[in-house]
């Protein structure tokens, strides 16, 4: 129970030290949203059952409304606003544009940071390894299909401008 | 040529409640049109679609085209964006407005040049008269020109002449919802605002006897603890605080509570003999003259839905402001703050931000309940999660309001928690629907009666008695929010949407037993009674296909009078390969005696509807395996929704609405006990995820110069017809209860 006064928090996110004022157990997600402004992190449902808030720590997705701030100390933080820029947005942002991939969109930033997390380990997964790795995101519109498709034109994206590096 | 007033007479429905052109569209100098409609996005691409309607008729690029959020005073009041009528309405009235606007700058352009104006071309904007001369709409920009009401002498291209509607543009909002950009409703972060969360009661009906404040309070950043009846909620500098502090007030608080809940696992004996209003909803008699063909046999079927939550991905959410006369000092660390009195000062200007699907019916609604004028209030639409009904964003709106009016000053944004989103925001209604049915020797249908048990489907803001507001029932004095209505049948009905067969029985009679009780709180669901109604038809109509050793597409075709629905059967049939697998002569294959106890697991299923008998038509064929629990491998889509304007957002809304559609019948069922919801998390209300999702593909059939028909809700009765016929197909069971699981499945099996 924090009833005493918030502290100075450090956490390293999207490459930039960052400090805040606020509890040690206060969930990640909050600091994102709220203090850092990176809006791009969304609450869903704050038990880690949705994806909605998906950041990458130490390049692994992970909960940020479960994570709390003591859990970060010393790991790095990635948000979907670290992954690309607006003009560049990271290869499955940008094939969620291109295939028009979503519908409200809100559970988007959990999606690409998953397949972020995948194609970082996998730039060549097939249908089923998207499915299941996307599985821990939740989409209520049914862009499903969509998104997988996506995904796989992204890492094909991927694989041809590394082969041609 | 028409007369003024039969033009005038002729303008469509939204344009006659908003006549003014300026409200609709705005040419700024720097070569951007501002186009005002009064629907709003709910992530179904509603604002592109209607960016292409305004850009077609101005003969812009869609580039040009700054699509404005709905805000009261500003505008046009569309009502609610509901029924899948925003096209229908919105396009139809943009589409005269802008016509008619463009004709306004040709006219000034003729004028200045002397030119007939039916000699003037546009092209982005551009005006070029035969001898070269050209000017553009932004240089001439003005809005004194718009400021005229609509005569509807202008008009409209014909659809022949499209170049933007009809084609495939990119969704506006997407770029920042990717690169990502706040856009929505939860992104919105005003100087000084303060964050804050509701305590809802614990169960349906308790009342709060207690609470101590003090805890909460003493957490550092607590701004205001509000109490108002049973309306509990707590306002904080950082929203970390305000999640703490809510917690310790629910740890705290007393609440009287009381059992009024039926019992889940029987639920259809609740709905079929709780207190309802019987109404006739149609019914046709058989033609009196000719010989009647006797009844060779009858069949009867009950069908039953459980109560679905919309569960969208983002919680419900509101921020509001409250300014009062400058001499007003906010308050600060108060306790117990009250807010029944302050709403009723003159003085006060309320300012929302809210994800709702109506902001004018919203405002009023707020108006009338804090005791403001409307024009004390202002409503301004920002997006929220994908919307699917009546879900919790007017309930956000108002408890951001409630809060905000206990500290003057500040922005307060609320937040819903996931619990409180599956727990407490509307339900579609849980319904049973029984199908009675008289046959001739060939088994084809001579009269047929449909019945349905259930609460009404609208129960929004507006609509709802006395205010279809949650906080407003929980606050001190406030009653219940009473049971949901249903529109009549000429509106699209509610509960009775798709009730009257959409075949060409020789009789037919559809009678809604409306419960004027309401257990848990139910409204507007995609597709509303749609749903059910076409899953009991359609799986009636197998039923009796099976009994007479049919084909369960030759047994609809052979009843189907109107070509367009004949046309998307037929489509969904070729597409779908339907008569290979007829062909392929497997066991159980719908038409032949169900084969239970046989090992084939897969099997497939027809449903057809066309959307409240008025809308777009629809057919699917779903593939599914069965094995322990039901997985739908395939869904083949044909749809007739006459134009299409955005053919890649059509598609996806119909994928996506297949998709929702198979979650529900697979899966969705709100779970409650006898005090209240105990489904409110996503393990407890599970939503089908990506590895479940079928394989789905869908065909437009071509428009054929027929007019626009809204393809949000379409696909969802046809598909889970679809999806239980499939089963049926392959277990030999038909299970006629929702969700379709492997208890429900057992349940099914003879014994």
């Amino acid at each position: 129970m924090a009833d005493t006064d918030p502290i100075r928090v450090a956490v390293l996110v999207n490459g930039r030290r960052e400090e805040v004022r606020t509890e040690q157990d206060t969930a990640l997600l909050y600091v994102l949203r709220n203090h850092l402004g990176l809006k791009g992190t969304r609450f869903g449902c704050g038990l880690g059952l949705c994806g909605a808030c998906l950041v990458l720590i130490d390049g692994r997705p992970a909960y940020s409304c479960d994570t709390p701030m003591w859990a970060v100390e010393d790991r790095e933080v990635i948000t979907v606003e670290g992954l690309g820029a607006p003009e560049r947005p990271h290869p499955v942002a940008q094939a969620i544009i291109d295939g028009q991939a979503a519908q409200c969109g809100f559970c988007i930033s959990g999606v690409v940071i998953s397949a972020a997390g995948l194609l970082a380990s996998n730039d060549d997964p097939s249908e089923d390894e998207v499915r299941a790795a996307l599985d821990r995101n939740l989409c209520r519109c049914g862009a499903h299909n969509r998104i997988v498709r996506a995904v796989l034109a992204a890492a094909s994206h991927l694989r041809a401008s590394r082969d041609s590096d | 040529m028409a007369t003024s007033d039969e033009a005038k007479a002729a303008l469509p429905f939204s344009l006659l409640a908003n006549p003014r052109i300026g409200d609709w569209l705005r040419v700024l100098p720097g070569g951007l049109v501002e186009v005002r409609s009064g629907k709003v996005e709910l992530g179904q691409g509603v604002l592109t679609a209607l960016a292409q309607v305004a850009a077609e008729e101005l003969d812009i690029d869609v580039a040009r085209v700054r699509m404005v959020a709905a805000v009261t005073g500003i505008s046009p009041d569309e009502g609610y964006t509901s029924g899948s009528m925003s096209i229908q309405n919105s396009g139809a009235a943009l589409r005269v407005a802008c016509a008619e606007a463009r004709a306004v700058y040709l006219g000034v352009a003729a004028d200045r040049w002397d030119v007939p104006a039916d000699l003037l071309t546009v092209q982005d904007g551009t005006m070029a008269a035969p001898d070269g001369r050209t000017t553009s709409y932004w240089e001439l920009a003005d809005d004194e020109l718009l400021d005229r009401p609509a005569t509807g002498l202008a008009e409209p291209k014909a659809a022949s002449g499209y170049r933007i509607v009809g084609t495939s543009v990119p969704r506006v909002d997407l770029p920042d919802k990717l690169a990502p950009r706040p856009r929505f409703v939860h992104d919105v972060a005003l100087d000084g605002m303060l964050y804050g969360r509701v305590v809802r009661p614990p169960s349906r009906g308790a009342t709060l006897l207690d609470v101590g404040a003090e805890p909460a309070m003493a957490l550092p950043g607590v701004v205001a603890v509000v109490r108002d009846g049973s309306f509990l909620g707590v306002i904080a500098a950082r929203e970390e605080v305000a999640l703490r502090a809510a917690d310790l007030l629910r740890a705290d608080a007393k609440w009287q509570e009381e059992p009024s809940l039926p019992d889940e696992d029987d639920l259809p004996a609740f709905l079929t003999s709780a207190p309802a209003e019987t109404g006739v909803l149609a019914e046709s008699a058989p033609p009196a003259s000719g010989p009647a063909r006797p009844a060779a046999g009858s069949h009867e079927a009950t069908y039953h839905r459980p109560y679905l939550a919309h569960a969208a991905m983002g919680p419900s959410s509101a921020t509001a402001l409250a300014r009062t006369a400058p001499a007003r000092t906010a308050l600060a660390r108060t306790a117990q703050a009250r807010t029944a009195s302050a709403g009723s000062e003159a003085g006060i200007r309320l300012e929302v931000w809210t994800h709702s699907q109506g902001v004018y019916l919203l405002r009023r609604e707020l108006a009338r309940t804090l005791k403001l004028t409307e024009d004390q209030v202002r409503v301004r639409h920002v997006e929220g999660a994908g919307c699917y009904g009546h879900n919790g964003a007017d309930d956000a709106a108002m408890d951001a309001a409630l809060l905000a009016l206990a500290v003057p000053g500040r922005p307060v944004q609320v937040v819903w928690s996931r619990s409180d989103e599956l727990g407490w925001a509307p339900y579609g209604p849980a319904a049973v629907v029984r199908i009675a049915a008289e046959v001739d020797a060939r088994g084809d249908v001579l009269s047929w009666q449909h019945e349905i048990w259930g609460n009404g489907h609208v129960n929004r803001p507006g609509f709802a008695r006395p205010v279809g507001l949650l906080a407003a029932s929980h606050r001190d004095g406030g009653e219940p929010i009473g049971p949901a209505g249903d529109p009549p049948l000429e509106r699209g009905g509610g509960s009775g949407r798709n009730a009257v067969p959409g075949y060409a029985f020789p009789a037919y009679r559809a009678v809604s037993h409306r419960l004027s009780v309401m257990p848990l709180r139910t409204s507007s669901l995609r597709s509303l009674g749609g749903f059910l109604n076409v899953f009991a038809i359609e799986s009636f109509m197998d039923e009796l296909a099976q009994a007479a050793g049919r084909d369960p597409v030759e047994y609809r075709l052979a009843q189907l009078a109107d070509p367009r629905g004949r046309a998307v059967i037929e489509a969904v049939v070729r597409r779908s390969g339907w008569a290979e697998r007829s062909a392929s002569g497997s066991p159980g294959s719908s038409g032949s005696s169900g084969s239970s106890g046989s090992s084939r697991s897969v099997g497939h299923g027809i449903g057809y509807a066309r959307y409240k008998n008025s809308s777009a038509y629809c057919a699917v064929v779903a593939e599914v395996e069965a094995v322990t629990e039901v997985r739908v491998r395939r869904l083949t889509i044909a749809v007739d929704a006459g134009l299409v304007i955005n053919p890649d957002g059509a598609e996806n809304q119909v994928e996506g609405g297949a998709i929702q559609a198979t979650s529900w019948t697979l899966k969705e069922r709100v779970r409650f006990n006898s005090l209240t919801v105990t489904s409110d998390t996503w393990d407890s209300y599970p939503i089908l995820r990506f590895s479940e999702v079928p394989a789905v593909e869908v065909e437009f059939l071509p428009g054929d110069g027929n007019p626009s028909l809204g393809v949000g809700e379409t696909a969802q009765g046809p598909t889970a017809a679809a999806i239980g016929n499939a089963l049926c197909d392959a277990l030999g069971v038909r299970v006629r209860t929702l969700p379709l699981t492997e208890q429900q499945i057992l349940a099914a099996m003879p014994d």
